[in-house]
């Protein structure tokens, strides 16, 4: 009798790609439900047209590259690009932002580089930005948050750029608070004065509820061990940290730690963004600096920048500085004093 | 760094330390352990190959159709880091060939083959020592080298060569944990065989002389640990302790278990002795006891036999040799969907084809199992860096950026990244999500780097012996052409003799012509003459004078 022979360890395997993708999509529920009631239609539409695109251009793609079609659109990791991307557009954004920008995100910063693992850069971010630089007016179309649009209204704005007869587009969309906090800023006018319009209890208004869903999905995937405590914690510790120091030296100007936290995308960029793990930064104390230096970024962008938020930018930033973060944060090797050989 | 990782012992022992990643395993729950250990009894053939150590392989001393005897050495060890073999029980030698061995590499080696006459009758044995206690710790050394002592835990290292260290021992570190979940053998062994245990880790100790002892087994091995205080109360033992320590995969391996009882660290690519501690398995200090107190080489051992391949799983007491076809029986025979037989444990274990491979003096566990309980690995997908690998890793590498090197034949930079750290314990594979054999990828690289550096000595040779040849071939053309000169010197001796000869006759000329010149010279005939010639010669010489003159002015007047 022929045994079959394989090579060690025997044990099925623990772990799956596929069933990571799911669980991150799943974690992003409460966020997506949250952003729902906050933002309306807009953003199911958003997410309906940017998995769609980002699943299209991966099969495309992955056809004219020769490869297999099906197991890999099955990995669910272009549909979780095409979804991270949506939650970042604004709702009322019209369709062709979202195609263009997860089919830039998947085309250009995925598969020409080699696919599923051979990105240097954040997809989702990478396509984010590019919508951001080349239409930047159609990216401050949100609506404000807790009064959003009907479902015909929003139809109406999302695939013929026009407001249903009747009603005005200003009277629908709003800056958000990240964005006004700056142009008040400004304009002169001082933090205190502003309480309870741009900000509500702990960030900005409405958008603290959101933040706080993304909490919740991340700290779900700390738990079922999807991600680490390592990129999340110190991306935070980033940026609110940066943010107290300024606080406490001129509470006037500068935002509160707290509204910085559940403001903007910073929890869906600690949780969901940052942790990505292609891009990111691989060693322990890596993840440290990497996560670190995206919140200090991300304030910094946040606050003297031109830009609505700054996650986008600092992750890519970081994604730069990932390898060499890498190379200079090897962990010392068992029985050696250091992490190269000796 | 051997300071740093030198930590002092704490005596007793309170705390234990944690070695970065492993894993807690939920697997082979039911462990056979529990039941007791049955004899497998003798097989129609043993197949014993001549390497079933580390080391250079044993030589044979037995011919084909010779008869031997239960306890005959049969093949002697060659050289420092070798150990004999013995025919387990009696029988005639029918083969000296190669034979399907355990061995990872799936290739045959040299194998006696004895087929047992069933008789069992042993050699003469030596009377055993009286108190083996009052021996010197050489002699013991021997007994122990003589009788074919190699680590049982898995390494089959010559177990005198171990114990025979020149540095001072602080800790002699008896292992009783389980190297893998699914193998029970040292579990059973100390449930029912604790005295022998700990009577061989006496001898051990006194060959040892270690400032501590200690034997470590797994917290979830409470019968063990009771069976083990029980004899050392039995036999009121003061020196050795029982230590239990964590069920985490792979606290079984010799440097993790060190970590977890004593925070020190064994230099990478250094020994255990380097840090003062000398670590033994609990399988070899039976052993040990059984060659010094019963004078019986190493002729069985015990091997669990598990896995849902096999009706009932079980351990069992194995003469060295035994085909694991035999096993099989012995267990109840195969299960229906029997797909893969393994030699070792589910994390480190490998495939054998065949289950006619032999048991040999290192194998603790033979797993028959089904694509049920370990399917085919799934296909790899693309390496996401998530990381997993890095957090599992006991020996604290970057399993992913190895891999990323290994796959890409980069095999300086896997060196660079710590590729001989690695102890090919399987926990990152098991805990990748891409299904990447990360192992496999290892064992390649390390393979192909013993490759090139193996070329790399052939060519480093080949280089000196062409660089030889060249000097060689240099100094015969100068030799030659020496010897050329010389001869053609010889030849033309001849000529060379006239040369003198004519240059000899030329200075004689010379000499003869400057005499004559001299003569020209010197012997005047108007030498001595008288005034009267004199004034002769003179008036001649006017003569011939005023006749020139004449000659030459014809206007003045002649004779004036």
């Amino acid at each position: 009798m022929e045994f079959r022979r394989f090579s060690s360890p025997h044990l099925p395997v623990e772990n799956n790609v596929n069933a990571m993708m799911r669980r991150v999509l799943f974690a992003l529920l409460p966020g997506i439900a949250c952003m729902q009631w906050l933002f309306g239609w807009g953003v199911l539409i958003n997410i309906a047209l940017a998995g769609a695109s980002a699943m299209l251009a991966e099969a495309g793609m992955l056809q004219l590259r020769g490869r297999p079609v099906a197991p890999v659109l099955l990995d669910g990791s272009a549909l979780l690009t095409g979804v991270l991307l949506a939650l970042a557009l604004p709702p009322l954004a019209p369709w062709w932002i979202a195609v263009i920008g997860s089919a830039f995100a998947i085309i250009f910063a995925k598969q020409l580089y080699g696919g599923l693992g051979y990105n240097p850069f954040n997809p989702a971010m990478a396509g984010y930005v590019v919508l951001l630089v080349s239409f930047p007016l159609e990216l401050t179309l949100w609506p404000a948050a807790g009064n959003p649009p009907d479902l015909s209204t929003t139809l109406a704005l999302v695939f013929t750029g026009n407001p249903p007869p009747g009603t005005l587009i200003d009277a629908i969309t709003m800056a958000t608070p990240m964005d006004s906090l700056r142009t008040q800023i400004g304009l002169g006018r001082q933090l205190p004065e502003l309480a309870g319009t741009v900000s509500g209890y702990l960030g900005g208004t409405g958008w603290e509820w959101l933040n706080a869903c993304y909490l919740l999905g991340g700290l779900w995937l700390l738990r079922v061990k999807v991600i680490q405590w390592q990129i999340p914690a110190a991306m935070l510790a980033g940026l609110a940290l940066t943010a107290l120091l300024f606080h406490l030296v001129d509470p006037a100007h500068y935002a509160t730690p707290q509204f910085h936290l559940f403001s903007g995308a910073a929890m869906l960029g600690a949780f969901f963004i940052a942790t990505d793990p292609v891009s990111a930064c691989t060693t322990p104390r890596g993840r440290l600096w990497y996560g670190l230096g995206i919140g200090v970024l991300t304030w910094v962008i946040r606050t003297w920048g031109g830009y609505p938020d700054g996650v986008a930018f600092a992750v890519l930033l970081m994604n730069l500085a990932a390898p060499t973060i890498d190379h200079f944060t090897r962990p010392r090797i068992f029985g050696r004093s250091s992490g190269s050989a000796p | 760094m051997a300071e740093t990782a030198r930590t002092p012992l704490d005596p007793g022992f309170t705390r234990r330390y944690r070695f970065h990643g492993g894993l807690r395993l939920q697997v082979c729950q039911e462990a056979p352990a529990a039941q007791p250990i049955r004899h497998a009894g003798i097989p129609a053939q043993l197949i014993l190959p001549l390497a079933q150590h580390i080391g250079d392989p044993a030589r044979c001393l037995v011919r084909v159709g010779e008869h031997v005897l239960g306890g005959q050495c049969i093949a002697e060890a060659v050289g420092t880091v070798s150990a004999p073999v013995h025919a387990p029980t009696s029988g005639t030698v029918t083969a000296i060939e190669p034979r399907p061995v355990p061995h990872p590499s799936g290739l045959p080696a040299t194998c006696l083959v004895i087929e047992p006459d069933g008789m069992d009758q042993t050699g003469v044995k030596a009377a055993p020592a009286g108190d083996y206690l009052q021996q010197e710790p050489a002699a013991l050394l021997e007994q122990l080298r003589a009788a074919g002592i190699v680590g049982l835990g898995g390494a089959g290292f010559p177990t005198a060569l171990k114990l025979a260290r020149k540095h001072p021992i602080e800790l002699l570190l008896i292992n009783g944990a389980e190297c893998e979940p699914c193998i029970a053998c040292d579990d059973g062994l100390m449930r029912e065989r604790a005295r022998e245990v700990i009577e061989g880790v006496r001898i051990l100790r006194h060959i040892v002389q270690p400032a501590a002892c200690v034997i470590a087994v797994e917290d979830n091995m409470k019968e063990s640990e009771q069976a083990l205080r029980t004899a050392l109360q039995e036999l009121d033992e003061q020196h050795i302790r029982v230590l239990t320590v964590p069920a985490i995969y792979p606290t079984g391996g010799e440097r993790q278990l060190i970590k977890v009882l004593t925070n020190r660290e064994v230099p990478s690519q250094g020994f255990p002795a380097d840090i003062g501690i000398v670590c033994q398995n609990v399988g070899t200090a039976a052993a040990a006891y059984a060659a010094i107190a019963r004078t019986e080489p190493l002729r069985s051992r015990i091997v669990t036999m598990t896995g849902d391949g096999v009706r009932s799983p079980c351990n069992l007491e194995v003469l060295i040799g035994t085909p694991v076809r035999h096993l099989v029986e012995v267990a109840g025979g195969y299960t229906d969907h029997i797909e893969r037989l393994l030699i070792g444990g589910p994390m480190m274990g490998y495939t054998i084809s065949t289950d006619a491979v032999p048991v040999i003096k290192t194998t603790n566990c033979v797993l028959a199992v089904t694509a049920q309980s370990m399917p085919a690995p799934p296909p790899a997908q693309p390496c996401i860096r998530c990381g997993k690998c890095t957090e599992a890793c006991p020996a604290d590498l970057l399993p992913q950026q190895l891999y990323w090197h290994a796959h890409a034949a980069n095999y300086d930079a896997t060196q660079d990244y710590g590729l001989f750290d690695c102890i090919e314990c399987g926990c990152c594979a098991y805990v990748c999500p891409s299904h990447i054999p990360l192992v496999q990828y290892y064992r390649h690289a390390k393979t192909a780097i013993w490759a090139q550096e193996k070329q790399q000595r052939a060519a480093d040779i080949a280089r000196e012996r062409h660089e030889a040849r060249l000097v060689r071939l240099e100094r015969i053309r100068q030799e030659r052409a020496e010897q050329l000169a010389s001869k053609k010197q010889a030849l033309t001796g001849k000529d060379a003799g006239d040369a003198a000869r004519q240059a000899s006759i030329q200075a004689a000329l010379e000499r003869v012509r400057r005499k004559k010149e001299q003569a020209d010279i010197a012997p005047r005939n108007t030498d001595n003459l008288t005034p009267q010639q004199l004034r002769q010669i003179e008036e001649a010489e006017q003569r011939r004078a005023s006749k020139t003159t004449g000659r030459g002015n014809p206007q003045e007047p002649p004779g004036q």
